[in-house]
C-alpha cells in the first residue's frame, strides 16, 4: 500500500503546480536566480521550473518521509501496515506545502525533506548524520533554524547523559563547522564575501512584520503601534527574546529529559514560538511547525486537523492573490476526506478519552465555523473603507488564537512525556 | 482499506463508503480543471448555445459553427437542460455567435464541474452493481470504475460527457443482472437515444431480451415481446418525435451518422484496420520491390488526415457496410451463445464483447471508445482470478493508447502518474482478493484460488510499453528530429492494438467455454 499511496500524493503534486499561475514575486526571484546560471527561451520556464520543484521534491522530499517512517515505526512498533499508510499520506499531502511549493511556487520541499532526514536520522539514533543534514538544510534555507533549538537541546541532553559529554559535543560541534565549511567554500576565500551572503540571508531592514501574519507582533499591533512606537534594533532584541523565552521551556525540557517523541513535540514547540515571536516572518512559515504537527499527526488526530484548518486559513488571503483558491478548495476537501476514510480506524475518538461538550470544544467548534464563514465573506463581500484589511485582521486573530492554544497545549504535552519518562528514562540504556 | 468484516455490510454504509471514493475522485477532478481540454469543450459550449438559443427545428440544421450537434435528441435534451444553469452562470456561454471559442474562466469551471456532477450517474449504475457483492470484490470495483484513469483522462481533460452514459449502461446491466429485464431494455432503449455509438450492442440485446423475457410459450411470449417493443418505440418516441414533427427526421439522421469520415481517424485507434492499412503498405512496398506497378492511392493514411474515402493500394477496398458486416460476424458466436444459453450472470461478458467488437472492426473508431469496453469489462474483472489477470493487462494498454490525446508538456507527468496508480492500485487490490492465504470465506469456485501473478508474456509487454514510450519521447526525436513525426503514433497504435486483438480472442475463447 505504502508505494501506491505516495503515487497518489505525487500526482497531487503535479496537478496543483501544472495548472495554476505562480504568483509573480516569487517565481520571478526563483527565475531570476536560476538565470544567473543558465539561459532558457522565456516559455520554456513555467514548465521547467515546476519540474524542477517536483523532482526536487522527489528526489529529496519523499525519501526523507520514507526514511522518517522507516524510523518512527521502528521505535514505536505498535502501528498498523493501514496506519503507515495513512501517516505517509499525511504527511505527504501537507496542504499547505504542495499549495506553496507547486501553487505559489517555492522550494521548501528540500529543506523541509533535508531537515525531515534529520530528524529521522535522529529517531534512528544517527546523531552525527543528522547533524549533517540539518546543516544542509539550514544552508538551504535559514528558515530552518526555528528548527535549531529542538535539535540543540535534544542533542545536548542527549550527549550530557553519555559518558564523555565534552567529547561528544565537541563530535557535533566539529561535524557542524565542517558542513558549513563545505558549502560556504566559494564565499570562504575573503570575509567582504561572506558577509555580504550573511546580510542578504537576513534583511533587517524591512521590519519586524510584513502583511498580516498571525504571530504576536502582527496581532499585537492592532493595539500596540510596534513599528512606531519602537526602532527596529530594540524591536529586534523584542523579538529575539521573545523567541527565546518561548522556547525555553522545550527545550530546558529535552535537555533535562531527551526522547525521540519530546524531540518530535520539541520541534514543534520551537517552530511554533519562532513562528509566533520572530523577526520579518511570513505566512508561508507556517509550513514549518506543520511539519513536525504531521510527523505528530498519529498521536493526537483531533487537535492536529484543527491546527492544519487554521494554517491553511492563514495561508487563505495569499492563496486568495495567488489565483490558487481552486487548489486550496480541492485539497481541503481532500484532506478532509483522507482524515476520515470509511474504515474509520484512523479516527479513532476512544483512543482520546474526548468529553465532546465541554465548554473548550464548544468554543472550538464556533470558532471552527466562524472561520468557514470568514472563507466565504473574504471572498464575496467588500471590506469597508476605513478598515481595507478588516478581513485579514480578522483571519489573523483568530489564527493566532489557536496558534497560541496549540503552543500552551503541546508544551504542555511535552512536560507531561518527560513526567513519564523521568522514571523509564533512569533505566534506559546509554550508548 | 476493505472492511475488517466479512459479512455484507448495510446499505447506508456502503453508500457512505462509496461517496467517500466519489468525493475523493471528486477532488483530484477538481484540480484537473485548468488542464489542456480539446476542441470537444467548444463543441460542448456551442451545443449548450444552440439548444438554449434556437428553437428545437434548427438544432439539427444550423450551420453557426462547424461543431453541429451529431448525437441524438437525448443528449440534445441533456445540454438544454444544462443551459439553464450556464445562464445563470454567464450568459455569454449560451449566445451563440458570442460565444464561439469562448474561453473564459466561467465556461470551464462550469462545463468541467458539469461534468463531475454528471458522473454520480456512474457512481448510482455502480452501486446497484455491486451493493452485493462481498466487500472485497466491491470496492476493487469501485477502485477500477471510479478511479479509471481512461475515464479521467477523457471526461475531465480532453472533454466529453462519457461518465453519465456509461453510468446509464451499468444502470442497464445491473437491473439485466437482477432479472428486471424491461428496466434493463428500457435504459438501454435510453442510452441509445443519447449516444447511437451504443447500439454495437443492440443486437445482444435484442437476443438476450428475446431468449430470455419473451419466453413461457407462444402467447405470452408474444404478449412479452410487444411489451418489450412498445417500451422502446415510447423511448424513441419521446427521442425523435418532436423532429418527425417538425420534418426534420432526414436531416438528424444525416447528422447522427456521417460516413463521409473516412475510415480511420486522424489518429489511428488501436483496433484491426491499423493492422490491415500497414498490411496493405507492406504488400504495396513488396509488389513495388518486385516490379510490379501498383497505382498510389490519392489520398494517404500517414498524413494524418481524415480522408472520405479510404484508398487502399493492394487488398480490398473497405466501405461502412463490410465494416458492420465485419462486426456482426465477429458478434456471431456470442450471439449464439445467448441464444442457446441467456442467463443474467454473464450479461456483462457479453456486453463488452460486443463493444470489443465494434471498436476493432468499426467504421471511424476513435480510441476513446475503448472505454465502451474496458469499464463493462471491470465488472467481469472481479469475478475470477483469469478475468483479473487479463483485465490488468488491457487496462493498461487502452490507458495508454489514450496518451497521444493529452499531448501537452504539462500533462505528461499527470498521465504518466494516473497510469501508474491505477496499476499499482490494481495490483493491490487483485493481489489482496486472489491472495493464498484463502481470505474470503465464500472462494469455493475453482476461479478464485491461487495467487494473482502476471505470466512472462504480460511482464514483457508491460516492458514493451515503456520500451515503446521511451522511443517515442526520447530516442524518437533524437534520432530522426522531426522526420517520420507520425511513427511514434503509430508504434502505440499497433502496439495497443495487439493487445485489444489479443483481448477480443481471449474474451471469444471465455465466452464460448462458459
Amino acid at each position: 500500500m505504502f508505494g501506491l499511496l505516495v503515487r497518489w500524493t505525487v500526482s497531487l503534486h503535479s496537478y496543483s503546480g501544472a495548472g495554476n499561475p505562480p504568483k509573480f514575486g516569487d517565481y520571478e526571484a526563483q527565475r531570476h536566480w536560476m538565470e544567473i546560471t543558465v539561459n532558457l527561451p522565456a516559455q520554456d520556464w513555467k514548465l521547467l521550473m515546476r519540474f524542477t520543484v517536483l523532482s526536487s521534491d522527489l528526489l529529496i522530499f519523499f525519501p526523507s518521509v520514507l526514511y522518517f517512517i522507516h524510523a518512527y515505526y521502528d521505535v514505536h512498533s505498535r502501528g498498523r501496515k493501514a496506519d503507515v499508510a495513512w501517516h505517509i499520506l499525511l504527511i505527504l499531502i501537507n496542504p499547505c506545502l504542495v499549495l506553496i511549493d507547486h501553487g505559489h511556487f517555492q522550494y521548501n520541499c528540500i529543506s523541509l525533506g533535508l531537515a525531515l532526514a534529520a530528524v529521522a536520522a535522529i529517531l534512528s539514533q544517527r546523531d552525527l548524520l543528522a547533524c549533517v543534514l540539518f546543516c544542509l538544510s539550514l544552508n538551504h534555507k535559514q528558515m530552518s533554524t526555528y528548527f535549531a533549538p529542538a535539535f540543540f537541546s535534544h542533542l545536548l541532553g542527549k550527549c550530557l547523559r553519555r559518558k564523555h559529554p565534552l567529547l561528544e559535543i565537541s563530535k557535533l560541534g566539529l561535524v557542524v563547522l565542517g558542513t558549513f565549511a563545505m558549502v560556504w567554500w566559494p564565499y570562504l576565500h575573503s570575509r567582504d564575501a561572506a558577509l555580504q551572503v550573511l546580510s542578504r540571508l537576513a534583511p533587517f531592514e524591512r521590519g519586524i512584520y510584513e502583511d498580516y501574519v498571525a504571530n504576536f507582533w502582527c496581532t499585537s499591533s492592532v493595539l500596540i503601534k510596534w513599528k512606531r512606537l519602537f526602532p527596529t534594533q530594540s524591536l529586534r532584541l523584542f523579538s529575539m527574546v521573545a523567541t527565546i523565552l518561548a522556547c525555553l521551556p522545550s527545550m530546558i525540557q529535552q535537555i533535562l529529559a531527551p526522547s525521540s517523541k519530546g524531540f518530535l513535540y520539541g520541534l514543534l514547540n520551537s517552530s511554533l514560538s519562532f513562528y509566533l515571536f520572530s523577526f520579518q516572518v511570513h505566512e508561508k512559515s507556517i509550513l514549518l511547525p506543520l511539519l513536525p504537527a504531521t510527523l505528530l499527526a498519529m498521536e493526537w488526530p483531533r487537535p492536529f486537523k484543527l491546527l492544519t484548518h487554521y494554517a491553511l486559513f492563514s495561508m487563505f488571503p495569499l492563496v486568495c492573490r495567488d489565483n490558487l483558491i481552486l487548489p486550496y478548495i480541492a485539497l481541503y476537501a481532500l484532506c478532509i476526506f483522507l482524515y476520515h476514510p470509511p474504515g474509520g480506524r484512523w479516527d479513532d475518538s476512544k483512543r482520546q478519552g474526548s468529553t465532546p461538550l465541554s465548554l473548550v470544544s464548544v468554543l472550538l467548534t464556533l470558532a471552527y465555523l466562524g472561520s468557514l464563514v470568514l472563507h466565504i465573506v473574504y471572498l464575496t463581500v467588500r471590506p469597508p473603507e476605513r478598515y481595507p484589511f478588516l478581513f485579514e485582521a480578522l483571519i489573523m486573530l483568530l489564527s493566532f488564537s489557536h496558534f497560541v492554544l496549540f503552543a500552551f497545549h503541546t508544551n504542555t504535552k511535552q512536560w507531561m512525556l518527560s513526567g513519564h519518562l523521568i522514571g523509564s528514562d533512569k533505566g534506559k540504556k546509554q550508548h | 482499506m476493505a472492511s475488517r468484516q466479512s459479512m455484507l455490510q448495510n446499505h447506508p454504509e456502503i453508500c457512505r463508503h462509496l461517496l467517500w471514493f466519489f468525493g475523493v475522485a471528486a477532488c483530484v477532478k477538481l484540480l484537473l480543471i485548468p488542464s489542456y481540454h480539446s476542441t470537444d469543450f467548444e463543441v460542448h459550449r456551442h451545443w449548450l448555445a444552440l439548444t438554449r438559443s434556437l428553437p428545437l427545428s434548427q438544432w439539427y440544421s444550423d450551420e453557426t459553427s462547424p461543431w453541429t450537434l451529431d448525437y441524438p435528441p437525448f443528449f440534445a435534451y441533456f445540454e438544454y437542460f444544462l443551459s439553464f444553469f450556464a445562464r445563470l452562470v454567464d450568459p455569454q456561454i449560451v449566445d451563440v455567435h458570442q460565444g464561439l471559442n469562448y474561453e473564459a474562466d466561467t465556461v470551464v469551471y462550469f462545463q468541467r464541474i458539469s461534468v463531475i456532477v454528471s458522473d454520480l450517474c456512474l457512481v448510482y449504475g455502480i452501486y446497484r452493481l455491486t451493493r452485493k457483492l462481498e466487500a472485497k470484490k466491491r470496492v476493487a470495483m469501485w477502485i477500477l470504475v471510479i478511479w479509471s484513469p481512461a475515464l479521467v483522462i477523457v471526461d475531465h481533460m480532453h472533454f466529453q460527457y462519457n461518465g453519465f452514459l456509461l453510468g446509464l449502461l451499468m444502470l442497464s446491466i445491473s437491473y439485466l443482472q437482477d432479472g428486471r429485464d424491461v428496466m434493463g431494455g428500457f435504459l438501454f432503449a435510453v442510452l441509445l437515444c443519447f449516444k447511437h455509438l451504443f447500439a454495437v450492442a443492440g443486437p445482444v440485446y435484442f437476443v438476450y431480451l428475446l431468449r430470455h423475457y419473451c419466453r413461457g410459450g407462444l402467447l405470452k411470449g408474444l404478449g412479452r415481446l410487444a411489451a418489450m417493443g412498445t417500451v422502446v418505440v415510447a423511448v424513441f418516441a419521446a427521442a425523435f418525435g418532436p423532429f418527425f414533427y417538425h420534418g426534420q427526421i432526414q436531416q438528424v439522421i444525416s447528422r447522427m451518422f456521417p460516413f463521409g469520415r473516412g475510415l480511420c481517424h486522424a489518429y489511428w485507434a488501436p483496433n484491426f484496420w491499423v493492422f490491415y492499412i500497414i498490411l496493405d503498405k507492406g504488400l504495396a512496398f513488396l509488389l513495388k520491390k518486385f516490379g510490379i506497378d501498383i497505382p498510389t492511392p490519392a489520398a494517404s493514411f500517414t498524413g494524418g488526415l481524415v480522408g472520405d474515402s479510404s484508398p487502399f493500394a493492394v487488398l480490398p477496398q473497405v466501405t461502412p457496410l463490410s465494416t458492420l458486416i465485419m462486426v456482426l460476424l465477429a458478434l456471431s458466436p456470442c450471439l449464439v451463445k445467448i441464444w442457446k444459453n441467456p442467463h443474467p450472470g454473464s450479461v456483462a461478458r457479453w456486453i463488452s464483447y460486443a463493444y470489443t467488437c465494434g471498436f476493432l472492426f468499426g467504421w471511424h473508431v476513435h480510441e476513446k471508445a475503448s472505454l465502451h469496453f474496458v469499464i463493462p469489462l471491470a465488472i467481469v474483472a472481479v469475478q475470477s482470478l483469469e478475468d483479473a489477470q487479463h483485465y490488468f493487462l488491457l487496462s493498461i494498454a487502452t490507458c495508454y493508447s489514450l496518451f497521444p490525446l493529452l499531448y501537452e508538456a504539462q500533462e505528461y507527468p499527470i498521465k504518466v502518474v494516473l497510469l501508474l496508480l491505477h496499476s499499482m492500485l490494481m495490483w493491490f487490490g487483485f493481489s489482496a482478493k486472489f491472495s493464498k492465504k484463502g481470505s474470503s470465506s465464500s472462494s469455493s469456485r475453482s476461479g478464485e484460488e491461487g495467487e494473482f501473478v502476471i505470466g512472462w508474456g504480460g511482464k514483457c509487454y508491460i516492458i514493451g510499453i515503456v520500451i515503446v514510450e521511451t522511443w517515442g519521447q526520447l530516442l524518437h526525436p533524437y534520432f530522426l528530429g522531426d522526420k517520420l513525426p507520425f511513427a511514434p503514433l503509430l508504434l502505440i497504435s499497433i502496439y495497443c492494438g495487439v493487445e485489444v486483438v489479443y483481448s477480443w480472442v481471449w474474451q471469444l475463447k471465455r465466452i464460448m467455454a462458459d
